[in-house]
């Protein structure tokens, strides 16, 4: 029960956020997960569909710009053209010393102007354009930054009541790492698909297609020209992708090695240290570092030269645009405004391209994300609590094992046929070796797990026919694994009760003896427990949770001794007001401490999950068997 | 941050030529538009076909100057950066290696961890990203100025009003964004340990039936998180559309005001769409510098922290001439040793002094924070006294070379910290050159042999990084062993049988006791059952010795030994 459980690193490189950098992790189920994570998404389809418009249309205002822009340009260049003719023909008449007629009349005849008018009616248009395209955008991103989080906040609190509903079974078999990255690393990942990726699926298309109707409308022949480079540079972008990504998860593998190796030599230092190992440490230290060097590098590179590369087929299709497009101009075929416009368009060509190329990735790394976030929610539940359940309103605290059959795993019985009966009121010291299953019989009580055979009765109703929450309430727990919340220690006690009152707590802190350590700390009451309890001592810990014990107010306690780190004062005040808890309760204690062996009134031996022995310290010694073995390899010394 | 990139020296010529490169590379970029506007004048405005081939062609040779040079650069700054991270990293780890307790203590595993680590590819990110883009940004923007003021003086004007506006937006922005995004990671942080709390207590949260209100406490931690998530999209959805209408109303304006300067002759029309393109340039690199600002504040912590690594000089380090002890005899002695940590108002250790021989063995029991611990790892010189001497073989320990002394002392630790590996890999780690019989020997003693063969591939079996595959009572049992294998002069045992068993603790103890006949044994010990066969008992009470002796004069003697006693045993067993 009090195995720990360290927290697994964080899992490397989720895939597919760095674009084409990470390895991409591949969900199992991909298509059955992004229709489910659909489903998720319906309750909010309104803002979707109004995403999804939005998206268009602010795409499609920014497309139209470059062409309209365009057309200010070709007028102001049939001005600077038509005067440029006009100064021409002048100029000739002049020259060729035309009739003074002629001349004079090209003088009166008016320089050719510029039509401001016009120009200034297009840029207007324009600029209300651009505002009109930008107001969606930013009304797009405004609506979406609410949906994807509130969506992953919806799934977060799934999650969490999912687990409240786990049978502890589950967690047995997972590293508390694992679970929190699933809450915390793979909802990230789904919120920002969601916010960014999915929007920026939608406009690229657009983008794409948009462009695409807009260059032909221009010149086929220039389409023609800049579709040339479209397979270019989705083949260079795969290629390149392809040899970065191995990289990438080389460069990750490594990473994670060397994390792996500092946390261990760190945590371990000590032991480093006086085994004298700093230089086999620093030496396999090096060699993993070098390692990630080569790869990084490498990987650095590799991902440092898509953009050059894409860069240079862009530049290349713009030179070639300006020549075959100043050339259709010089023929006069097209506009010199429609050049400028299809400049543009082939540079803002690349960007989407890419992010289309990769939606793939990303999709599959959300899904993968997603699958796992899933797989949490259909996890077998703990059986209901029945409808019709039993209270017992008045408990005395008679409790039965009969027949009990039990294992952690479904095929290995660990308590084939334990039968128990424990008087209202009595004290069970429960002993024997590790993994004799004393700690199994406290979690079958709590229905922490179900029995596979036989029943367990509170007051002679089967625990079966309770709600595990007015079950549990009859039961207090001091366990060794002191669990205390980040807080304040009133609020630790006031955990024992729902609605307990400041006196009441002050009683319960006074029976437990923690009191007077408890007004010696900076703030009393108030001082705030931090992340790992590790302002107050073990022993200290251990006076509080009996502190809150003894504030529920349980007709049944379950008490697990502890083995050592506490000091030998705070010893004899736990010892004290573990005794004042059991009076008058029937107790169960995992017991350590002689003295509390020989106290109760029943002693149950176990091992390999039988009770192999019962009945008083006297009577089990007399009888010679296994507890006798026991007492005597640890008191022997005393007696002696 | 400048102090750590003195570590680039080594690579300061790469840097040189890196720098060259991207400046290359700009000047290359900027040229592009210039020969465009060429294109349009005199070319598309005059029909001019031949001339349109012949700058056509020089673009060609620009382009490709232009991906040569950056290729040369992302290669440089490749090899730059990550040289630059391996460095470091490097001398970061071992300078931790080198750290004794005390700086070990003073900085925090955890901490170190992350500064070996993710600080490092913080800043060595910062030096790629850098390489790329704070070099090639400003040469960018300063450049595309000056080619836009030489295509047209007046027009500039317009980027005098736009780039202010741009930056002073940006900036804006940033400082209302930055905190925000500050405060997810500690947001993020509030779910994560709401919901680390729920999975270690969920014994006692369902116990006490309290799920609801920890449910409650996730959702209001979530819904915390989810707000402040939405505040950043949100401003993030007012920024991308904001820079995006800035820079078009930019190029409408250019056109606007550049049509005119073209009606009086002043601009021609190829020159206003390279002003453009300039102009544009201009506003990503501005936008880009922006961003590195913003970035910059992260690294720069980053950096602080590596840099205080680096500072810290290990306190223990070997004398400049040491002296070498006898064979394998292992006499401990303390000679009025006091020892306070620093900082702290009383000592930890004070006025202690006693002798321990081969053959015996010596048990230290006490309180908490007694100062037993403290005591034990004077010897191995995990720190050193603030008074008086640990001697071992009658020379002071800090005259000995580190490596030294420690070879001599097998030393058994109160968490039992294994390595990554396999079980005979984790044995060896005490004495590398171990036969498979003195592997298999040392376990047997430290009673593991047992449950190791009971494991699919016995000595070969892997142990999980931290040993979470084991239990407490094996990894003691191996940790155990490890020290055994050394066959070391001196035993150091911290509080070494605290998770095992009665009987197992019985059965090791006596196993023990043949193994270590001829060496000097030093216990720390909770359970008197563990003491009371020891030849000499120091009782420890807040630093100082309250009483040394054997068990039975210990009692009558000393009033601590008697409370810790009573409190264990009942009258009948002290008696």
């Amino acid at each position: 029960m009090s195995e720990q459980r360290t927290q697994q690193p964080v899992r490397p490189g989720r895939g597919g956020r760095h674009g084409s950098r990470m390895p991409v992790e591949k969900a199992r189920n991909f298509k059955g997960t992004i229709k489910r994570l659909t489903d998720y998404l319906k309750t909010e389809k309104y803002s979707f569909i109004a995403v999804f418009f939005l998206a268009i249309a602010s795409t499609v205002f920014s497309i139209v710009g470059p062409k309209i822009m365009g057309m200010a340009t070709t007028k102001l260049a049939e001005g600077v053209l038509a005067r440029y003719s006009y100064y021409t023909q002048l100029h000739t008449a002049i020259q060729e010393n035309m009739p003074a007629a002629v001349i004079d009349e090209l003088q009166r005849q008016p320089i050719p102007g510029f039509d401001f008018e016009y120009v200034g009616k297009i840029l207007l248009l324009l600029a209300a354009l651009y505002l009109i395209s930008s107001l969606f955008s930013f009304i797009m991103g405004y609506i979406m930054s609410s949906v994807s989080q509130n969506t992953v906040y919806r799934m977060r609190n799934d999650v969490k009541d999912k687990l409240d509903r786990l049978p502890l079974k589950y967690f047995d078999q997972r590293s508390y790492g694992e679970i929190l990255s699933r809450v915390t690393n793979d909802m990230d990942n789904i919120a920002t698909t969601l916010q960014q990726s999915l929007t920026q699926l939608i406009t690229s298309f657009v983008t794409v297609i948009g462009i695409l109707i807009m260059m032909l409308s221009i010149s086929p022949l220039l389409t023609l020209i800049a579709m040339f480079t479209l397979p270019a540079s989705l083949l260079i972008t795969l290629r390149i992708t392809r040899r970065s990504q191995k990289y990438f998860a080389e460069q990750q593998k490594y990473v994670g090695e060397i994390n792996g190796h500092v946390e261990e030599m760190y945590a371990g230092h000590k032991i480093v240290k006086v085994f004298g190992r700093e230089e086999d440490s620093i030496e396999k230290f090096r060699e993993i570092n070098d390692r990630l060097y080569q790869a990084g590098w490498k990987a650095q590179f590799m991902s440092g030269i898509i953009f050059p590369a894409l860069n240079f087929i862009s530049n290349v299709g713009y030179v070639f645009t300006c020549v075959v497009g100043g050339l259709l101009v010089a023929q006069k075929k097209i506009e010199i405004g429609d050049i400028q416009a299809f400049i543009q368009y082939t540079r803002s060509f690349t960007h989407p391209i890419i992010q289309v190329a990769n939606i793939a990735n990303v999709l599959q790394s959300t899904a993968a994300s997603a699958e796992r976030v899933f797989e949490i929610l259909d996890e077998e539940e703990e059986i209901p609590d029945r409808e019709n359940a039993r209270v017992i309103r008045f408990p005395r605290g008679r409790i039965k094992f009969e027949h009990v059959k039990f294992g952690y795993k479904e095929d290995e019985l660990l308590m084939k046929d334990l039968s128990i009966d424990v008087q209202e009121g009595s004290t069970i010291a429960i002993v024997g070796p590790t993994g004799a299953g004393k700690t199994t019989l406290v979690n079958l009580i709590m229905r922490f797990y179900e029995v596979q055979g036989g029943c367990i009765t509170v007051d002679g109703v089967d625990i079966r026919d309770m709600k595990r929450g007015d079950l549990r309430t009859m039961f207090g727990m001091v366990l060794q694994d002191t669990w205390l919340f980040n807080g304040a220690i009133r609020e630790n006690i006031a955990y024992g009760r729902e609605g307990a009152t400041e006196e009441e707590i002050i009683r319960a802190s006074k029976a437990a003896n923690a009191d007077h350590f408890i007004k010696t700390l900076p703030d009393g009451y108030d001082t705030v427990l931090n992340e790992e309890a590790s302002n107050i001592s073990q022993g200290q810990k251990q006076l509080l949770t009996i502190a809150r014990a003894i504030l529920a107010d349980p007709a049944v306690l379950i008490l697990d001794e502890a083995t050592s780190s506490i000091d030998t004062r705070t010893e004899i005040l736990i010892k004290q007001a573990m005794t004042n808890l059991m009076k008058g309760r029937t107790s169960f204690v995992i017991a350590h401490r002689l003295s509390t062996i020989r106290d109760a009134g029943l002693i149950l031996v176990m091992n390999d999950g039988a009770i192999i022995e019962q009945g008083s310290h006297d009577g089990l010694l007399a009888q010679g068997g296994f507890y006798a073995e026991l007492y005597n390899s640890q008191f022997a010394g005393a007696t002696a | 941050m400048v102090k750590l990139f003195l570590h680039l020296r080594p690579y300061r010529w790469y840097l040189v030529v890196a720098i060259l490169v991207l400046f290359g590379q700009s000047i290359a970029d900027l040229f592009l538009p210039t020969l465009m506007a060429e294109i349009v004048n005199n070319g598309m405005m005059k029909g001019d076909t031949g001339y349109i081939w012949k700058y056509g062609s020089y673009m060609l040779v620009v382009v490709l100057v232009i991906s040569i040079c950056s290729i040369i650069a992302s290669f440089l700054s490749s090899i730059i950066g990550m040289s630059f991270g391996r460095d470091v990293r490097d001398r970061v780890f071992s300078r931790i290696e080198s750290y004794s307790l005390h700086e070990f203590d003073k900085i925090g595993t955890a901490s170190l961890i992350t500064r070996t680590t993710n600080d490092i590819i913080q800043v060595q990110n910062l030096v790629i990203m850098g390489l790329r883009f704070i070099v090639y940004a400003p040469i960018m923007s300063v450049g595309g100025i000056i080619m836009a003021y030489s295509k047209d003086k007046q027009l500039t004007l317009l980027l005098v009003v736009a780039l202010p506006l741009m930056m002073f937006l940006i900036g804006r922005l940033a400082t209302v964004v930055v905190p925000l995004f500050k405060a997810m990671q500690v947001k993020l942080d509030q779910v994560n340990l709401v919901l680390r709390e729920n999975l270690t207590g969920i014994r006692v949260i369902r116990a006490f039936n309290r799920l609801d209100r920890e449910n409650k406490r996730f959702k209001a931690a979530n819904r915390d998180l989810a707000d402040n998530a939405i505040r950043v999209n949100k401003i993030m959805a007012v920024m991308h559309p904001l820079m995006m209408l800035i820079m078009n109303l930019t190029t409408v304006a250019i056109i606007w005001f550049g049509g005119h300067r073209i009606s009086q002759d002043m601009m021609q029309v190829g020159d206003m769409m390279a002003f453009i393109q300039y102009a544009m340039m201009v506003m990503f690199s501005i936008v880009m510098v922006t961003i590195m600002f913003v970035m910059l504040p992260r690294a720069q912590a980053s950096a602080i922290r590596i840099n205080e690594v680096l500072d810290i000089e290990p306190g223990i380090v070997d004398p400049p001439q040491t002296i070498k002890t006898g064979g394998r005899t292992g006499v401990v002695q303390f000679q009025d040793v006091n020892f306070s940590y620093p900082g702290a108002e009383l000592p930890a250790v004070s006025n202690v002094s006693f002798t321990a021989s081969p053959g015996e063995v010596t048990a230290i029991i006490g309180g908490t924070g007694a100062g037993k611990s403290t005591l034990v790892n004077l010897i191995p010189r995990f720190y050193d006294v603030s008074g008086g001497s640990v001697l071992v073989d009658g020379v002071d320990v800090r005259q000995i070379k580190q490596k030294e002394l420690r070879a001599r002392i097998g030393f058994v630790p109160q968490q039992p910290v294994l390595f990554s590996g396999t079980i005979s890999e984790n044995i060896r780690y005490g004495k590398a050159e171990a036969t498979d019989q003195e592997v298999a020997h040392a376990a047997e003693i430290a009673q593991a042999g047992e449950f190791i063969a009971g494991m699919k591939d016995g000595y070969e079996s892997m142990i999980s990084q931290g040993g979470t595959n084991l239990s407490g009572g094996q990894k003691q049992r191996l940790s155990i062993a490890r020290a055994l294998v050394r066959q070391p002069g001196i035993y150091i045992l911290d509080d070494s049988f605290s998770a095992l068993d009665y009987k197992t603790d019985a059965r090791l103890r006596a196993a023990l006791r043949n193994e270590t006949a001829a060496s000097t044994v030093i216990i720390v010990a909770q359970r008197v059952g563990t003491v009371m066969d020891a030849d000499r008992i120091i009782v420890l009470e807040e630093g100082r010795v309250a009483g040394m002796g054997r068990h039975r004069e210990l009692l009558e003697s000393c009033r601590v030994y008697r409370e810790i006693v009573s409190s264990q045993l009942s009258e009948e067993e002290i008696a």
